[in-house]
């Protein structure tokens, strides 16, 4: 069950392009499983920004000096994130959390190949510790458009058997997108499922290559949302359930954790004909 | 007009309750806090649960139900603005049916009050809905969501005309199970809210909710476009409160006696305490609890202790206090 808990910053740190924050945050560092989020108030009390922001729980210490801690990465794109970068040790900060359904963890050592773009590595580190512990082989692949964008690469080399980069630009690894080379590393790593997080349209690519080699993959959509708690209706994309029906269905509680065959990528931003009640159904008398 | 008497700010110590009583009389429900959920704003109750008692507050506000189930518009549905948002969600809903089944049945067998907010594309619409609900014991009041598009009439919206917006909430009076208080709610986006007041509760209405959203937009900078898939957008949070103040304000000046639940931006007990001063008898906390899920409980304890620094004995007292005749306060020893 979620929690909504006064917490304090404990530190910020530059990563590239990004910057890391380190939060006290009640019990939820102790509940916190991989491919969960966190909601962020932004300002205090009076602030006129009243939405929260989202942010994939990057890691968690539930034994720290502070008690537990998490550590979310943010990147600023706007006058929330902007006010999240600029906090100082001991300011307080609003968490709610851990929200969202967690990534699937396989009960045997297979071998797993996760899939990130930009920061969207962030949300997989709690998840290759997991799969690590559990004896599974992990092999990585992470895209940016730059250098600066990419995050956790020196990390992600502790446990990972492969660690395969790409940027758009060539700044580091090779030239091109984290799709060029991911045949090659399921291939290569006799890959049995594949684990993503980053941009819609990466997402997208990732699942069509698993899809191809007949694989399954879980994925961490990004999509923007108003309260994370399941109350709001705004983070909604068109997804086929067990029944083959395609519903709008809330990122926040129903996901962030999605499998890749079915979401509705190329109909994300739209109601799909045929939606489940976005024609009139059937006229019944009652 | 209440007999309670202005007196200084007296701080209480913060362990102990307030003693204030708050049960809020609402046509002819007496509810334990004057603190409700908003219509759209706390789904159907459960997800709230997890952060705060819903029993303890005086009711939750279902998201508005149709006859069958929608899927809504597409995204982006929401946009940030100014101390609010702007949101198009288009009443995504599992229609009545399963509503009453799994939504509801849920809140009951919590013990929560439950207030069932109902939408319809056409009067007939409405009515059917309305019948579903009459047949399911427990509702303590219908909330008729007429801020939708009338598709009988170029999609006009029902609560811009007082006559179309008379229809339905007559339509629903009658169709409902007489014993349960039905609650229009209104539209800012009108010349004259007090005309569209006066004409539904000539309608049958037992009591107003007072405001909905008002209608907005954003264009997206970047792609110079409008900012939501469904266009424009309602408006709600802090942003709109001196606007809903404003109505409740002068829908009490014209009609002292109708039950009136006030919201619009409600963020703490002292925005509550506007929207009672000035004549609501119930408040409604909507787009705070995207901010604050434990919104609802904590403007509830703060509104107490505001009523009573101001030597209010019950919230009964405080209502309507600031349409008072000038001299009023000095008028006097307190009443005790």
């Amino acid at each position: 069950m979620p929690i909504q808990t006064r917490g304090e910053v404990l530190d910020v740190k530059r990563a590239g392009a990004y910057h890391v924050l380190t939060l006290t945050a009640g019990s939820i560092p102790d509940q916190a499983r991989p491919g969960q989020f966190v909601a962020v108030a932004i300002g205090g009390g009076e602030s006129g920004l009243l939405l929260r922001r989202a942010f994939a729980i990057h890691r968690v210490n539930s034994r720290g000096v502070y008690g537990g801690t998490l550590e979310i990465v943010v990147s600023v794109h706007g006058e929330g994130t902007a006010w999240l970068a600029d906090r100082r040790r001991h300011d307080p900060i609003d968490v709610v959390g851990p929200l969202g359904r967690p990534f699937s963890i396989p009960r045997d050592p297979i071998n797993c190949v996760l899939v990130a773009g930009g920061y969207g590595s962030a949300a997989l580190a709690m998840l290759v510790e997991e799969l690590h512990s559990r004896g599974c082989r992990v092999d990585l692949v992470l895209g940016a458009a730059t250098e600066d964008k990419l995050f956790g690469v020196l990390d992600s080399k502790r446990l990972a058997s492969t660690v395969t980069v790409t940027t758009d630009d060539g700044s580091t690894g090779l030239q091109g997108r984290v799709t060029d080379v991911l045949s090659d590393v399921i291939n290569r790593s006799a890959a049995d499922v594949i684990y993503a997080c980053g941009p819609m349209k990466m997402l997208q690519a990732v699942a069509g290559v698993a899809s191809s080699h007949g694989l399954m993959s879980q994925c961490a959509v990004e999509e923007s949302m108003a309260c994370g708690i399941g109350v709001c209706m705004t983070c909604v994309l068109p997804v086929i359930g067990d029944d083959g029906v395609t519903r709008m269905v809330r990122s926040c509680v129903e996901g962030p954790i999605f499998r890749g065959d079915r979401v509705r990528w190329s109909d994300i931003g739209t109601v799909p004909v045929g939606t489940y009640g976005s024609t009139p159904l059937v006229e019944e008398t009652s | 007009m209440t007999r309670a008497v202005v007196r200084q700010h007296v701080p209480s110590k913060p362990e102990r309750e307030p003693n204030v009583d708050m049960t809020a009389r609402l046509a002819s429900l007496a509810l334990p806090s004057p603190v409700l959920t908003a219509s759209g704003c706390s789904g159907f109750g459960s997800e709230l649960d997890g952060f705060f008692d819903i029993t303890r507050i005086g009711a939750i506000v279902t998201k508005s139900v149709m006859w069958s189930p929608r899927s809504g518009r597409a995204t982006p549905r929401m946009a940030e603005t100014p101390s609010g948002m702007l949101n198009s969600i288009g009443l995504q809903g599992p229609g009545v049916q399963a509503f009453v089944q799994k939504d509801l049945a849920w809140l009951m067998e919590r013990g929560a009050r439950a207030v069932v907010s109902i939408a319809g594309g056409s009067v007939e619409e409405y009515v059917r809905v309305t019948k579903f609900l009459r047949e399911v014991k427990g509702i303590s009041a219908l909330e008729v969501n007429i801020s939708c598009p009338n598709v009988e009439n170029r999609g006009q919206v029902f609560a811009c005309d007082a006559r179309a917006a008379s229809e339905v909430v007559s339509a629903v009076r009658r169709a409902a199970d007489p014993a349960v208080p039905v609650f229009a709610k209104l539209s800012p986006d009108v010349t004259d809210i007090v005309a569209i007041a006066d004409s539904v509760v000539r309608a049958g209405a037992d009591g107003l909710s007072v405001i909905n959203t008002l209608l907005g937009m954003v264009i997206d900078t970047d792609r110079m476009r409008p900012a939501l898939g469904g266009i424009t957008g309602g408006l709600s949070g802090p942003a709109i409160r001196p606007v809903a103040v404003r109505c409740v304000w002068q829908i009490r000046q014209a009609l002292p006696d109708v039950p009136i639940l006030g919201m619009g931006g409600i963020r703490t007990g002292l925005d509550a305490l506007q929207f009672i001063l000035a004549g609501a008898n119930a408040v409604s906390v909507g787009t705070s609890v995207f901010n604050d899920p434990s919104a609802p409980i904590r403007v509830h304890r703060e509104l107490a202790k505001a009523l009573e620094e101001r030597g209010f004995g019950s919230v009964e007292e405080a209502v309507s206090f600031a349409h008072r005749p000038e001299g009023y306060e000095y008028e006097g020893e307190p009443v005790e």
